[in-house]
């Protein structure tokens, strides 16, 4: 998946500081990011991170204090008009005028765009019915629902078909349902050869859309890879099995630790045995299951969990994390 | 797991719609900084009819003041109300448009805090667009204030002696005369917090610009200082020039000393208002 491809977005040392009276906060405090074109970068953070900040200084709104950002090869300070002309931005905060209509927002920024006349209201309507919105589209956005707006939202920001779309917590506050549609919605883009860098709180976001992931945590990144590569990052696996009786599991236990050479954890309940999975990459879990069935235990739940990007989020953001707690994936 | 699913998205009608919107192969050109200005302009003009309440107080205050100083001002000040008429009507006039250009600062302010803005300001547009064609917009209201003063007035017993023409050409130097005063207010929209502290601000500095003034009463009674500051106030030469065009006596440099403030104003503060616009955090 991510072979050596042209870069999208690149940003190196990026510096940002606020000062207000005696206290300087330090936003984004030398951030490297590089994202593949054609692919969907997860900035994970908690609040306060530095997730808008710097978001916002790639997308042009703000001017780092330090380091240098291009996007599809434009500087993001000596060509701002260039990057301007080829991104998109979903801000957090919702960027619609809430006194118009839907259609009159897009018919708005289809002219801001360039298009003219009859072609600008074509765009917005096109736009309104690709995002569900047609029969909304002559109501004030105020009256718009949560989700609806996210929506408006992001046809908004996809008026001139962006190259290169920045979402800066698209989903936050959002039911599952209308989440679903923002995620199909980066999917298609995607698909369609844009670039998605989008910031999220939700490991399970990132973990189903982002190809890479930056955690970041008091404006620096402090880990960068791939779900699969964060979460083997912060150590092993692991496999929880239920026996279906409870006679057989001390002898389950014995042949779990031969294929794994792990030590094994007897659960509380008498049914459920765990082991941990090394990451050395050299142990085939998959032949856990013949050996049992040889062996005449009856397995009957078996699940092969790697940790939840839950916990390398709290292993990584040095907070506190319970044991590897049970996970089915 | 982070496999792509985008293949089974192919089929639905909703992943079809949005691909069609999402694939554009007929990319416009930029527009042209007229035409996103007067987009913003057209904006303005929506927001005006989607929440009409906001013209309440372009018409209200114009009547509150025209009856409130005729009334207040006219039996003591000139012996009797209609002559009083003569010399006020342009000078409230002039009042009541200035007090109308605080909404520029206050509607900018309210933009910036609703993230409106950072929109605008991601587009590849003419940078002060977003600002000049809301200012354009805004002598929409000037001019629903003047229409109402001016019709107050001559409903009161106001006669121009400068006629229709004279009246016309008022209106308009004051109209030019507030854009070029709003650039002051967009400088405090930018600067200031919240929308209330930018209204507040406005007012603090249009206090003295109108109350010191020749707007109410002939400057000659007043205590020199004063006086020294009514004669250098632009706001006394505009309106000056207002009663002079609207009473058919006016100068070549009554108007001029106003279009010369205009450009002084427009020189200094719009591009004090653009360089904050751009680095606006
Ligand atoms: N304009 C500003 N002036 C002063 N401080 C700011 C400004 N913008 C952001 N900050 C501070 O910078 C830090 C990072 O803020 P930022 O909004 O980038 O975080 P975030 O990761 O987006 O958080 P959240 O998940 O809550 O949206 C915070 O401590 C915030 O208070
Ligand atoms: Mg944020």
């Amino acid at each position: 998946m991510a072979t050596q491809q042209e870069l999208a977005i690149e940003a190196r040392g990026l510096v940002k500081h606020f000062t207000s009276g005696k206290t300087t906060t330090k936003a984004v405090d030398g951030i490297d990011l590089a994202v593949p074109e054609g692919t969907v970068y997860g900035v994970l953070g908690p609040n306060g991170a530095g997730k808008t900040t710097a978001v916002r200084m790639l997308a042009t709104l703000l001017r780092p204090d330090a380091g240098t950002a291009r996007v599809l090869g434009h500087d993001v300070l000596t060509d701002a008009d260039a990057v301007r002309s080829v991104v998109g931005l979903t801000g957090q905060y919702a960027s619609v005028d809430e006194d118009l209509t839907g259609t009159e927002n897009l018919v708005m920024l289809a002219r801001l765009y360039g298009f003219t006349g009859s072609r600008a209201k074509g765009r917005a309507g096109q736009l309104l019915d690709a995002f569900g919105l047609a029969d909304a589209g002559s109501r004030q956005v105020k009256t718009y629902s949560g989700g609806m707006r996210r929506r408006i939202d992001l046809a908004a920001s996809l008026v001139m078909s962006p190259k290169v779309l920045f979402l800066d917590e698209p989903t936050t506050g959002l039911d599952p349902r209308s989440r679903n549609q923002v995620w199909d919605i980066v999917r298609v883009l995607v698909a369609d050869g844009a670039t998605v860098l989008l910031t999220t709180q939700y490991l399970e976001e990132a973990d189903q859309l982002a190809d890479r992931i930056a955690v970041i945590d008091h404006g620096k990144v402090i880990a960068e890879g791939t779900a699969t590569e964060l979460k083997r990052s912060v150590g092993e696996g692991a496999v929880h099995l239920r026996v279906a009786d409870s006679a057989d599991r001390a002898r389950a236990a014995e042949l779990v630790e031969q294929v794994l050479g792990t030590e094994v954890t007897l659960a509380p309940d008498p049914y459920a045995l765990a082991a941990r999975v090394p990451d050395d990459g050299a142990v085939d879990v998959g032949r856990l299951l013949p050996t049992l069935a040889d062996a005449g235990i009856t397995v009957p739940e078996f699940s092969l969990g790697q940790p939840s990007l839950d916990e390398v989020f709290l292993a990584l953001t040095g907070q506190p994390t319970d044991d590897i707690t049970e996970e089915v994936a | 797991m982070a496999t792509q699913t985008t293949t089974e998205l192919d089929t639905t009608p909703e992943a079809s719609k949005l691909r069609a919107a999402i694939a554009l192969d007929d990319r416009p050109s930029r527009p042209s900084p007229v035409s996103a200005t007067l987009t913003f302009t057209w904006r303005a003009l929506l927001k005006i009819k989607h929440v009409p309440e906001q013209l309440f107080d372009v018409t209200l205050t114009p009547i509150i003041f025209t009856l409130m100083f005729t009334y207040l001002f006219g039996g003591a000040l000139a012996g009797d109300v209609t002559t009083y008429l003569q010399y006020l009507l342009p000078g409230i006039l002039v009042q009541t448009v200035l007090f109308t250009t605080v909404y520029t600062g206050y509607t900018l302010n309210t933009d910036i805090t609703k993230g409106v803005f950072d929109r605008f300001r991601s587009l590849p547009i003419w940078r002060p667009a977003p600002i000049v064609g809301a200012l354009i917009g805004d002598t929409v209201r000037y001019t629903i204030a003047s229409v109402i003063t001016l019709a107050l007035g001559l409903a009161l017993g106001f006669r121009p002696d400068g006629g229709v023409v004279g009246v016309v050409l008022g209106v308009l130097l004051l109209l030019v005369f507030a854009f070029a005063l709003s650039w002051i207010f967009t400088i405090l929209g930018l600067l200031l917090r919240t929308p209330n502290a930018v209204m507040g601000t406005s007012m603090l500095v249009l206090m003295p610009l109108t109350f010191a003034s020749n707007i109410f009463v002939d400057p000659s009674t007043m205590p020199a200082l004063l006086q020294r500051w009514v004669d250098i106030n632009p706001v006394s030469h505009l309106a000056t020039a207002v009663r002079g065009l609207m009473g058919g006596t006016t100068s070549f440099d009554q108007i001029g000393w106003v279009l010369i403030a205009a450009v002084g104003l427009t020189i200094v503060f719009a591009p004090i208002t653009m360089r904050l616009y751009r680095n606006r955090s």
